[in-house]
C-alpha cells in the first residue's frame, strides 16, 4: 500500500491532481451541504455545463481554460441566482436550457478547432493530466479562499440557509450571502471540472452532503463529516484509478455512490 | 416604544394597509386579528423590516433598533431532513449581535442556554429540530426570537397547526414572559378568544374597519362586536 502511494506521488501530474482534487473535494462538499439544503443542487449541475462551454471556447481561442471559464461561470451563477429569486420564470427549466446550450456551444467550438474527440472526452469526463502548473497555483489560491470565506461566514450562512426571513429580520443582507455561496460554488466547479469532468463534478457537490445527512442531524457535524467523506472518497477513488487504470472522475463518483449506499443502509437499520 | 404614523404597506401598487397609526408602549401585549388576506402578516413584516413602508413612518424609540425585534415567522414547512440541532437554531437568534464578527461570543452562547432553560427545553438542546413535535418546534422558534431580543417579540400565527395542549402551553409561556419580564408582545392570531384572555390591546386589521383599542374598550364597544364575530367566522372557514 505504502509502495503504491510513494509510486503515485512520484509522478508530478498525479501529485498535482491529488493536491487540487483534495482541495476541491473539501470545498465542494461543504458548499454542497448548503446547496442541497437550499435546493440549489441543480444550479451546480447547470454551472458545470456552462464551464464545459467556456472550456470549448477557450480551446478555440487558445487561451488558458481557467481564465475564460472562471469569469463566465461566475457571471452565469450570479444570473441563475437572480432568476431563481424571481418566481415568474421557472428556474429548473431555465437551468436545463442553459445546460444543453452550453454543451452544444462547447462541442461545436471544440470540433471547429481540432475535429478530434479526445478533448471532448477529457472535458466531459475529466483528465488527471489536465492540470498545468499555473492551473495548480490558481486552483490552490481559489480553494483556500473558498475555505476561508466559508469559515468566516459560517454562522451567517447557517442562518440564511435555515430561515432566510429570520436572518433578514436580524439585519443580515441575505442576498449578499446567496451571492457569496453561488460565486464560491462557481469557482469550485470550474477548478474541479478539469479532473472530474463537467458531467461528474456536480456529484462531488451533492454526494458527500447527502451521505452525511443520512446519519448526522447537526449542521456542524454534517459539514465536517461530509468534508471528511469527500476527501476519503477522493483518495480511494484516485488510488483505484491509478492501480486499475480506470478513469479518475468515474472512479471517485463510484466510491461516493458506494459510501452513500452504506450510510443509507446504516440509517435504515438505526431507525428500526 | 414604537410609534407608527400613517403607515401604508402593500404589494406592488396595491395598498394592503392604509394609513395606520398607533403607539406601542413597553410591556404591551397586542393581538393582531382580522380576516385572511387583510394584511396582518404584512403589518408585522413591516415592523421587523422585511417589508418596506410605501409611505408613513415607523419610529423606534428608547434605542431600539430594527434588528432588535425578536421575530417568530409564520410556520412554514422546514425541509424534513434539515440537519440542525435545537442549540444551533436558538444560538442563531443572536445573529443580530454578530454584525461583522464571524463567531458568536461566550455571552451569546450563555444567552442561548439561559433561554432554553427559561422555556424548559434545555433537555432538547442536542436534538434535531425536524424530529421534534410541532409544539416543541414552536418553543424553539420562540427561544430563538428571545435570543434576538428581550424587549420586544413579534409572533406571526405561532399556534397554527398545534394541538390544544401545546397551544395553551405556548400561550401561557408568552403571557408569563409578558407579565414577569415586561416583554412587549405583538402577536398575529386567528384566535380572538385567547387574545381577549391574555392581551392588553387588540389591533383589528380589516380594511376600513381597522381599529386599535384596549381590551376593555373593545369589549364595551358594540360596533366592534360585529367585527369580532366576523373574525370568528373567519377561523371557522
Amino acid at each position: 500500500m505504502i509502495q503504491i502511494f510513494s509510486e503515485m506521488f512520484s509522478y508530478t501530474f498525479i501529485l498535482r491532481a491529488i493536491i487540487v482534487g483534495l482541495l476541491v473535494s473539501l470545498c465542494a462538499s461543504i458548499l454542497g451541504v448548503v446547496l442541497v439544503l437550499k435546493r440549489y443542487s441543480m444550479i451546480g449541475d447547470g454551472l458545470s455545463h456552462v464551464g464545459f462551454g467556456a472550456l470549448g471556447i477557450a480551446t478555440v481561442l487558445n487561451v488558458a481554460p481557467l481564465k475564460i471559464a472562471l469569469p463566465t461561470v461566475i457571471i452565469v451563477a450570479f444570473l441563475l441566482l437572480k432568476i431563481s429569486e424571481n418566481s415568474k420564470i421557472k428556474g429548473d427549466s431555465l437551468i436545463a436550457l442553459i445546460s444543453a446550450s452550453s454543451l452544444a456551444i462547447g462541442i461545436f467550438a471544440i470540433s471547429l478547432k481540432s475535429g478530434v474527440n479526445t478533448d471532448i472526452n477529457n472535458f466531459l469526463f475529466g483528465s488527471i493530466l489536465a492540470m498545468s502548473k499555473s492551473d495548480l497555483i490558481l486552483s490552490i489560491i481559489c480553494s483556500i479562499l473558498v475555505l476561508i470565506l466559508f469559515i468566516i461566514f459560517y454562522n451567517k450562512i447557517f442562518a440564511v440557509t435555515f430561515d432566510e426571513n429570520f436572518a433578514k429580520a436580524s439585519g443580515i443582507k441575505t442576498n449578499i450571502y446567496n451571492i457569496v455561496i453561488s460565486v464560491l460554488t462557481a469557482v469550485t466547479i470550474v477548478i474541479g471540472m478539469r479532473i472530474m469532468g463537467s458531467l461528474l463534478i456536480s456529484s462531488l457537490i451533492i454526494f458527500p452532503s447527502l451521505t452525511s445527512m443520512q446519519i448526522f442531524k447537526k449542521f456542524k457535524f454534517v459539514v465536517i463529516t461530509s468534508a471528511i467523506i469527500s476527501v476519503v472518497c477522493f483518495m480511494i477513488g484516485i488510488t483505484i484509478s491509478y492501480i486499475f487504470g480506470t478513469p479518475t472522475g468515474a472512479s471517485i463518483v463510484i466510491i461516493n455512490l458506494i459510501v452513500f449506499i452504506i450510510f443509507w443502509i446504516i440509517s435504515i437499520i438505526k431507525r428500526h | 416604544m414604537i410609534e407608527i404614523d400613517k403607515l401604508c404597506v402593500g404589494y406592488e401598487n396595491k395598498k394592503v394597509i392604509d394609513n395606520l397609526s398607533l403607539n406601542i408602549k413597553s410591556g404591551d401585549y397586542i393581538c393582531v386579528v382580522g380576516p385572511n388576506g387583510a394584511g396582518k402578516s404584512t403589518f408585522v413584516k413591516a415592523l421587523v423590516g422585511l417589508k418596506k413602508e410605501m409611505s408613513g413612518k415607523i419610529t423606534l424609540k428608547k434605542n431600539l433598533k430594527r434588528n432588535e425585534i425578536g421575530y417568530l415567522p409564520q410556520i412554514k414547512k422546514i425541509q424534513d431532513n434539515f440537519p440542525a440541532s435545537v442549540y444551533e437554531i436558538v444560538l442563531s437568534g443572536c445573529l443580530n449581535k454578530l454584525s461583522i464578527k464571524p463567531f458568536y461570543s461566550k455571552k451569546d452562547k450563555e444567552k442561548a442556554i439561559e433561554t432554553l432553560k427559561k422555556l424548559n427545553i434545555l433537555n432538547l438542546k442536542d436534538k434535531c429540530y425536524t424530529e421534534l413535535s410541532g409544539g416543541q418546534q414552536q418553543k424553539v422558534m420562540l427561544a430563538r426570537a428571545l435570543c434576538a431580543s428581550d424587549k420586544i417579540i413579534v409572533l406571526d400565527e405561532p399556534v397554527t397547526g398545534l394541538d390544544p395542549t401545546s397551544t395553551s402551553d405556548l400561550y401561557k409561556k408568552i403571557s408569563e414572559l409578558n407579565k414577569k419580564d415586561g416583554l412587549t408582545v405583538i402577536m398575529v392570531t386567528h384566535d380572538v378568544e385567547t387574545s381577549l384572555e391574555y392581551a392588553t390591546h387588540i389591533l383589528n386589521i380589516n380594511g376600513k374597519n381597522t381599529f386599535f383599542s384596549t381590551i376593555s374598550d373593545y369589549l364595551h364597544n358594540n360596533t366592534c362586536e360585529c367585527v369580532e364575530s366576523e373574525a370568528f367566522n373567519d377561523t371557522n372557514i
